[in-house]
């Protein structure tokens, strides 16, 4: 099975990365965007084949590792 | 004084620490590879120096922080054996869970490397008592990740306990409350972003990191 995992920071965590990113596609005419989040996605092939177990799995591991509950929030995908 | 200086794959201030400790309070150094399980015996203080372990990847810290001497520096300062996470090591002590909050991208997400003037808010600490009256101390600072974050009620209480140790008197990345440098709950736990290591004698610009460790000795 593949995991997907999105990692981004929590809302209210400032995104600077994301504001300059922002910035740039203002500056390129692009007036109409707002609240930029640059976060990072994490993908890989987990062994099993119950996704239920795969995806309680992957949870364990975005607390142990892939994110900072401190300031990350993360949504996991398993197929 | 007997110290330990941790080194992990990209650590590049080890030797510094080294260093700094020898000749600002002639302790006893040893290096502590990051696959080491035990620590030295008797030691006063554990340093994690300041680089980019593990190139930074993943988070700054991250994976340092489940590195197998984690442990052995879970349970020094369990038993209140003096910890000192200087830059990426205060990244690393943070990711660790012995001290709150992490650390962010700066605000204007440039690596700021320059001198820095700091309050000590908290001159009672371990790490401080050598500062007596002197209320400010100055040290240069050098990361791209040095924006300290916590939550509004961490921020709180890491004030109304005094935990707060140094903060900047001018913030140069976005720090909350301007923050350079706190102490875990039991006091004996230190992360701090600028590097007493590199301003430990005159020739350097400023001695005033040599307190940090003079305050050390004097708790040891």
């Amino acid at each position: 099975m593949k995991a997907r995992i999105h990692v981004f920071l929590k809302p209210g965590v400032l995104d600077v990365q994301g504001k300059a990113v922002e910035a740039e596609l203002h500056t390129l005419g692009w007036d109409g965007v707002s609240d930029v989040r640059i976060g990072r996605a994490i993908e890989f092939q987990i062994a099993g084949d119950d996704p239920n177990r795969a995806r309680d799995e992957v949870n364990r591991m975005c607390e142990r590792l892939l994110a900072n509950p401190v300031i990350e929030g993360y949504r996991v995908e398993v197929a | 004084m007997k110290a330990a200086v941790l080194v992990f794959p990209g650590s590049n201030c080890d030797r510094d620490c080294k260093v700094a400790l020898e000749r600002s309070v002639g302790a006893q150094v040893s290096m502590v590879w990051h696959k080491e399980t035990e620590l030295p015996s008797g030691l006063d203080l554990i340093v994690l120096p300041g680089g980019f372990a593990y190139g930074d990847y993943l988070r700054c810290g991250a994976i340092a922080a489940l590195s197998p001497v984690m442990s052995a520096v879970r349970e020094a300062a369990a038993k209140g054996i003096a910890v000192a996470g200087i830059c990426n090591g205060f990244q690393v002590l943070c990711e660790a869970g012995l001290l709150p909050g992490a650390l962010l991208r700066n605000v204007g997400l440039k690596y700021v490397c320059k001198f820095v003037d700091l309050d000590v808010v908290n001159g009672q600490t371990r790490f401080t008592a050598a500062f007596g009256e002197t209320r400010t101390a100055r040290m240069t600072m050098g990361n791209g990740e040095g924006n300290f974050f916590a939550d509004e009620s961490t921020l709180d209480r890491l004030e109304g306990e005094g935990r707060v140790v140094f903060r900047y008197r001018e913030n140069p990345n976005g720090s909350a409350r301007s923050i350079a440098g706190i102490v875990n709950g039991a006091g004996n736990v230190l992360g701090v972003m600028p590097h007493p290591d590199r301003a430990f004698e005159a020739a350097l610009g400023s001695s005033d990191g040599a307190l940090v460790f003079q305050s050390v000795m004097a708790s040891a």
